[in-house]
């Protein structure tokens, strides 16, 4: 099985992300997924730097896919995706059916978690549009994966979403400013202050969600270290880890170990706690709310 | 001024009675199960009550729409596309759809049933409802509520397909078809499951400090002595962030466009949508009878178009919140 590291989903200064390729260059994952995929506003790298980044990861020998912006509202986004849709060079994940449309007969594309394929039959209309890996939206089971794995169409990989705070809503308000009394055309771009984004608790000061501009997250980091070989058995081809600005290297190399079996399960886990500070979920995986933490079968 | 269709919701025979005798021109219905976004206990139609309602409908020259927009997993694949050919038996006017795969099945197995693209497929741009024309002959698309008016419009100026929008009801403020906040706590969402936040994991407990609701035991609010306490809606709980407690989402409070009627009408829109195949017969009763006056008034003379007071009044007291919002119709509230 490949790592992958998904998108940057917060937003970080121009100097971090370029400092962050730089070690994932080094680091063992094999797909890097590039590009801001939660708000159109934040344009700290503009497409010319997230190709640069690209000819440098793919020199390195990684496969780089271009990802694009999961909420459409304006036409200037849709020219956006189209240059990144245009680009001959790299494979593109599609987050929402403006780009498949864009992507359809053109270039062989991911489809990724934001596009809801639920069912076999939505994933062979992905396949016929030139889909050539979808990654499971989060909230589905290992049931619904296993079914879905044995009616995949012909060359269709699959990608699940293994570690991160889950990605859960998006809305086209952003709440990172709501939460500053900010207007979102006056956000002063204050979600730049919450690398890992801003925690929402409950009443009772636990933990809940996490804001991240217009997206909603978990709280809970989201870790299915224990079910790789499970993950394998199914035949999912790849895993991908999603970017947080605390410990991402060691995530990597914990995953790395683990699945060539360097690293048992245990110290695994073990070694990855301290990078899940608000706790951690599983539930979305045993088909239970996705906030819980199970180990059933 | 083009003619435009009044939407409204039935949850049950006697609610698609009260829409029609007050004015719809079309009412939306689902299947008792959880193949529509609206799966409640008690709420819906089974075979016989959906062919009686989409009877009392046409004889009233009312069209009947059925809601099939949740997304099916393989293990439910079967139910669904039989619940497909079901309305496609029934002779509804159209179905509203979501998943791409069911989507297919039905353009390809009953190429005359009209499709409308729900909501819940989340298509926010002339780009992604291509997709969903070219693929299956969609005619109509629900647009999410996200859009400024300035954005709607901009849809419509590049679609040949026909939009239609909410214009009442409780408000949705993340993306339809992009939520799982609902799953993330209770294990059911709108899209798997068709419910948001149900009842049968909300827990009401009176404390020292108030009134608590808590949904699979996470604190959604707590309610003060004398306060009204609302449902608990996840996104509509008050959190803390940042050190303050706040609807840090949104707001218990209902969408009306009353207000931009006539800029909604002349921007091409075809159809208004009312949110609420939950409520009784009595809400789609009130509501539907202001829409259709509003409507009527907005027609007749868009320029001097201006909502009456008691209008809003009588919206105001049937919605969540017992307030109103533009939404994302108004720039700044997104």
């Amino acid at each position: 099985m490949k790592l992958s590291l998904g998108p940057i989903l917060y937003f970080w200064d121009r100097e971090t992300v370029l400092d962050f390729y730089a070690r994932i260059n080094e680091a063992p994952v094999d797909i890097v997924y590039l590009g801001e995929t939660v708000c159109a506003k934040r344009r700290a790298l503009r497409l010319h730097d997230w190709l640069d980044l690209a000819e440098m990861l793919s020199a390195a020998g990684k496969e780089v896919v271009l990802s694009t912006l999961t909420l459409i509202e304006a036409e200037s986004e849709l020219i956006s995706i189209h240059r990144i849709a245009e680009n001959r060079r790299y494979s593109v994940e599609a987050n929402d059916m403006a780009a498949v449309n864009m992507l359809t007969g053109r270039i062989p594309f991911v489809a990724g978690p934001h596009i809801n394929t639920y069912n076999s039959e939505t994933l062979r209309i992905l396949a016929e549009a030139g889909a050539r890996r979808w990654v499971m939206p989060v909230e589905l089971d290992k049931r619904t994966l296993a079914a879905m794995q044995q009616s995949r169409p012909e060359g269709m990989e699959t990608e699940v979403f293994i570690f991160g705070r889950l990605p859960l809503a998006f809305s086209a308000r952003c709440f990172t400013a709501r939460a500053h009394d900010l207007a979102k055309d006056e956000c002063g771009f204050c979600c730049r202050d919450y690398p890992d984004g801003m925690p929402l608790l409950t009443q009772e000061q636990k933990p809940f969600l996490v804001l991240n501009g217009i997206q909603v997250q978990s709280a809970g980091t989201y870790n299915l270290i224990p079910y790789i070989a499970e993950l394998k058995a199914l035949g999912v081809e790849v895993l991908r880890l999603s970017p947080q600005s605390q410990g991402m290297f060691e995530i990597i190399e914990t995953f790395h170990e683990a699945l060539n079996g360097r690293l048992d399960l245990e110290a695994a886990e073990e070694r990855l706690l301290p990078h899940m500070p608000a706790g951690f979920c599983n539930g979305y995986w045993h088909g239970l709310p996705g906030m819980n933490w199970g180990r059933c079968g | 001024m083009n003619r435009v269709e009044l939407v409204c919701p039935a949850g049950s025979l006697p609610a698609l009675k009260s829409a029609v005798d007050n004015g719809a021109d079309a009412v939306y219905i689902g299947f008792r199960d959880g193949t529509n976004a609206r799966n409640f206990p008690g709420l819906n139609f089974d075979e016989a009550e959906a062919r009686a309602a989409i009877r009392y409908a046409h004889d009233r020259q009312a069209r009947v729409f059925l809601a099939l927009n949740t997304f099916p997993r393989p293990s439910q694949w079967e139910k669904w596309r039989r619940a497909v050919d079901q309305a496609a038996a029934l002779n509804v006017d159209a179905m509203i759809m979501a998943d791409a795969g069911l989507m297919a099945y039905a353009a390809k197995t009953y190429p005359y049933l009209r499709l409308h693209l729900s909501v819940q497929g989340s298509a926010t741009s002339h780009e992604a409802i291509a997709f969903y024309a070219k693929r299956f002959g969609i005619k109509r698309v629900v647009l999410p509520r996200v859009l400024s008016l300035a954005q709607v419009r901009q849809v419509i100026r590049r679609t040949e397909v026909e939009v239609e929008v909410f214009g009442f009801g409780s408000l949705c403020i993340m993306v339809e078809g992009r939520c799982a906040l609902s799953s993330y706590v209770t294990g059911a969402s709108p899209n798997s499951n068709g419910v948001c936040s149900p009842a049968k994991a909300v827990r009401w407990e009176e404390t020292a400090t108030g009134r608590q609701s808590r949904l699979n035991d996470v604190l959604i609010d707590v309610y003060a002595t004398g306060e009204k306490a609302g449902y608990p809606t996840l996104c509509k709980g008050r959190f803390a962030v940042g050190g303050n407690i706040f609807y840090a989402l949104e707001e218990p409070t209902s969408l009306n466009v009353l207000e931009i009627l006539p800029q909604l009408i002349r921007a091409g829109v075809v159809a208004i949508k009312v949110e609420g195949r939950q409520r009784s017969p009595a809400y789609v009763a009130q509501v539907t009878r202001v829409l259709r006056a509003a409507l009527d008034a907005c027609l007749k003379d868009p320029e001097h178009f201006v909502p009456a007071r008691e209008w809003i009044a009588q919206l105001d007291k049937v919605a969540e919140g017992r307030c109103h919002t533009l939404g994302a119709y108004h720039r700044s509230w997104q």
